[in-house]
């Protein structure tokens, strides 16, 4: 099935009682099924069909306050008209699935792939995950609202995929049965919830006085992630022998040059950099899983002694030093006290498809320069731009 | 950077139902509503009006003010049907 | 717990959702408003907020002013918010047993006629039970007193002063009601906290359908419109005895005046007593008196026709 499909599957297996959405390619599909799975009686659920995706998002942190499980999917300018709410969704600590079929920010308009409308809301206070291929998306769902409704957690998870590349791709997923994944996943049990037997208020207004400390919240939960997280795989390995971790990595042991990227890009990129080791080039692969927050000590482990770090961006930041994910890289490589030289490449924008030959012309680009003792290029280099 | 422990719930919700009562907008008042007893009805219409709600019913029926709270706004002064309440200066 | 009709005041007394403390203006026409629907809804209840005079006043964290269980969101969302509540209590009490709740969003004007319009045909559309009260002082209070859809012709607010060149507001008050009527819904009426007999017995009938009602009450603002905060009451009730704001209900289609003035008060008498609108009996601002009278006019003559039909 698609990834599309896949997702919707494990959305019906994790018996949500909420999905609120809005059409919008290329995450459509997934609604699609979702909408059928309710109307055939097959899942239990309200399908709130609603007239935008800032009302998709109002009514899931409604929802979600009632003690509902909430999924709910959207893409680009979808995710734009619902950059406020997103915020609230974090704040008032509403364990929210989301599905993103990253895709092109207008003008121009464009329906597919990039990573623009995630890294437009990176700081809205939502865990976010990228998938590299169909299986990660279904398995991540399960374990994002694991994560989501975790106690210790209370946090929206976005599950990222890329738009067409991923969203219409088909490939065979390994699915777990029903009863595994009522198991793995048993329905929400919130503490706090709107209910008239215990009559609490949500979304107060704050003054200077108290404002800092709620907020700081969404800080404090964010640093429990990547350890709960870990967790949660543990046990979901147990059941499907499948783990993501929060970075992918690929034959990093003795790279010389390390390439970063995140989504489908990885599969490319593997592929380039196999055929590179083969020719002796001393490359490897870090693929960022978990983008928020930034896997910092998964990403330590594997990059001290390389000597360039190559970082993809599938997203701009003009005016900007860096693109985003070179930023949280170069961030993490100051704190840790390590001068590594990082090549940052912005490309594939609107979808534009980049081969594994361009990936080892990449790299290749960087392993010379480092053999002739060049200085690698600061700033950002755009890939595949028309000169 | 470690994290600081807060106090607040998840969220900032209040689990405290009418909790305004700590704070008393009585100090706002520049005017008091003062009622004569023997002109109210205990009809009850400076209740309805009343938008904190500042007014009480006693046990006989009639009202009676709870400057904690009561703002000096003078609706209820002005609604009365029997001219029972005046408002005097602070 | 009320049953039927609500007669007298006596009945309501003892059911108050509010508390006192909170932060509103004294003399807050929507607080007064809010508390007689508050106090009029069947329960179990869970009351929305849009971001407003009424949501800020009503919360200062660690406070909040609500016995009812609240939530606020957004200044765009209430009717959404309502919804999504709605929903996923549909759903949680069919899979779960827990108890549904009737629902009342509060909005003002500026976020029910402007920023909150597409969220409120929306959910009127999907048909979520749920009351959407939109309590409309007829400016952004909130802010500073600017001009909405729902500010009427002529009305003095800081973004429509009254200046040499352009006095007030350039444009007529947007009908909301008709908006909210033509989504066909089951109750729509308008109220006023002068008229509380009327108003409480709309909430009632409005929470006996099993879909979306609207009630679009009107709350003075003192501030706003600049008058003693003693006159909420009167001002409200001149809003009404002049026409200026007609009590009607809509209920599944058939139109009904539900408080008839026979004899109303001359519209100057509304507009005398608040400085936004004072200016309009000035000689130079004549025309523009006309043409807020000739609105009046004309709709509460369709609205007696409309009611006729029904009748």
């Amino acid at each position: 099935m698609s990834t599309s499909e896949a997702i919707a599957y494990a959305v019906k297996q994790a018996n949500v009682d909420v999905i609120a959405a809005y059409p919008i390619t290329p995450q459509t599909i997934i609604v699609e099924r979702l909408s059928e799975y309710v109307h055939n009686g097959e899942l239990d659920a309200e399908y709130i069909a609603v007239e935008s995706e800032h009302s998709a998002m109002s009514a899931c942190v409604a929802a979600s306050l009632t003690g509902a499980r909430v999924f709910t999917s959207t893409a680009s300018q979808g995710l734009a008209l619902m950059h406020e709410v997103l915020y609230l969704a974090s704040s008032l600590r509403c364990p929210i699935v989301m599905a993103i079929a990253n895709r092109a920010l207008s003008a121009p308009i464009n329906i597919h792939c990039d990573h623009s409308d995630m890294m437009g809301s990176r700081d809205a206070g939502w865990v976010q995950i990228f998938a590299e291929n169909g299986q990660q998306a279904y398995d991540r769902i399960f374990q994002a609202f694991k994560l989501a409704e975790d106690e210790d957690i209370l946090l929206p998870v976005g599950v990222n995929i890329d738009g067409f590349f991923l969203s219409h791709a088909v490939e065979g997923i390994a699915t777990i049965s029903d009863s595994e994944a009522a198991t793995f996943l048993p329905p929400r049990k919130a503490k706090y919830y709107l209910d008239y037997s215990m009559p609490m208020t949500f979304g107060a207004f704050a003054l200077p006085d108290w404002y800092f400390e709620i907020k700081h919240q969404v800080v404090e939960a964010m640093d429990r992630v990547p350890k709960k997280l870990a967790e949660i795989e543990e046990t979901y390995y147990k059941m499907t022998g499948r783990k993501y971790d929060h970075v992918g990595v690929y034959k990093t042991e003795d790279a010389e040059v390390c390439l970063v990227c995140a989504g489908s890009s990885a599969a490319t990129a593997k592929f380039a950099i196999t055929r590179l080791r083969e020719k002796g080039i001393k490359a490897g692969l870090l693929s960022i899983r978990l983008f928020r927050p930034f896997p910092v000590e998964s990403i330590l482990l594997h990059v001290k002694d390389v000597k360039a770090l190559i970082v993809m961006d599938r997203a701009m930041s003009p005016g900007a030093p860096s693109a985003p994910i070179a930023q949280d890289i170069k961030a993490t490589l100051y704190d840790a006290g390590l001068n590594i030289p990082v090549a940052n490449f912005v490309y594939g924008l609107g979808g534009r498809d980049i081969s594994a030959a361009e990936f080892e012309s990449i790299i290749m680009k960087i392993v010379e320069s480092l053999k002739a003792g060049r200085p690698i290029e600061k700033g950002v280099m755009y890939w595949g731009l028309r000169a | 950077m470690a994290s600081v422990k807060t106090t607040t719930l998840p969220g900032g919700i209040i689990n405290r139902p009418g909790s305004t009562i700590d704070y008393k907008t009585g100090t706002w008042r520049v005017k008091r509503p003062v009622v004569n007893l023997d002109k109210c009805i205990g009809c009850l219409i400076c209740w309805i009006y009343c938008p904190e709600p500042a007014i009480i019913k006693r046990d006989d029926g009639k009202i009676d003010f709870d400057y904690d709270y009561c703002k000096g706004c003078g609706i209820c002064s002005l609604e009365c049907p029997t001219k029972a309440i005046r408002i005097v200066e602070e | 717990m009320l049953v039927g009709e609500i007669k007298t005041i006596k009945e309501l007394y003892g059911l108050d959702l509010i508390a006192p403390g909170h932060r509103a203006c004294a003399g807050c026409g929507a607080l007064i408003a809010v508390r007689q629907i508050l106090m009029a809804s069947k329960r179990p209840l869970i009351v929305v907020s849009a971001t407003s005079c009424l949501e800020v006043t009503s919360t200062p964290y660690p406070q909040t002013m609500w016995k009812t269980p609240w939530v606020h969101l957004l200044f765009e969302n209430a009717a959404t918010a309502a919804s999504g509540i709605e929903a996923a209590l549909k759903v949680l009490s069919r899979k779960y047993n827990r108890q549904e709740h009737y629902i009342i969003a509060f909005g003002g004007d500026g976020g029910t006629f402007d920023i909150g319009i597409q969220a409120l045909s929306g959910a009127l559309e999907r048909g979520h039970r749920f009351i959407y009260v939109c309590y409309d002082n007829e400016a952004y209070m909130n802010t500073g007193i600017q001009r909405s859809g729902a500010t009427p012709l002529g009305a003095a607010t800081t973004t429509s002063p009254v200046g040499t060149k352009i006095v007030g507001k350039t444009q007529q008050k947007k009908d909301l009601m008709e908006i909210v009527v033509a989504h066909r819904i089951p109750y729509a009426a308008t109220a006023s906290p002068s008229h509380w007999k009327d108003l409480v017995n709309k909430v009632r009938k409005a929470q006996s359908y099993d879909g979306p009602s609207f009630i679009h009450v009107i709350a003075p603002c003192t501030r706003g419109w600049y008058f003693d905060t003693s006159e909420t009451i009167k001002v409200a009730r001149l809003a009404v005895e002049t026409r200026y704001w007609p009590l009607y209900e809509v209920e599944n289609g058939r139109y009904r005046i539900t408080h008839p003035v026979p004899n109303p008060k001359p519209l100057e008498e509304f507009l005398k007593v608040q400085r936004r609108l004072s200016h309009l009996l000035l000689p130079e601002n004549a025309e523009i008196l006309e043409s807020l009278k000739a609105y009046v006019n004309e709709r509460w003559e369709r609205l007696q026709k409309l009611s006729a039909c029904f009748a």
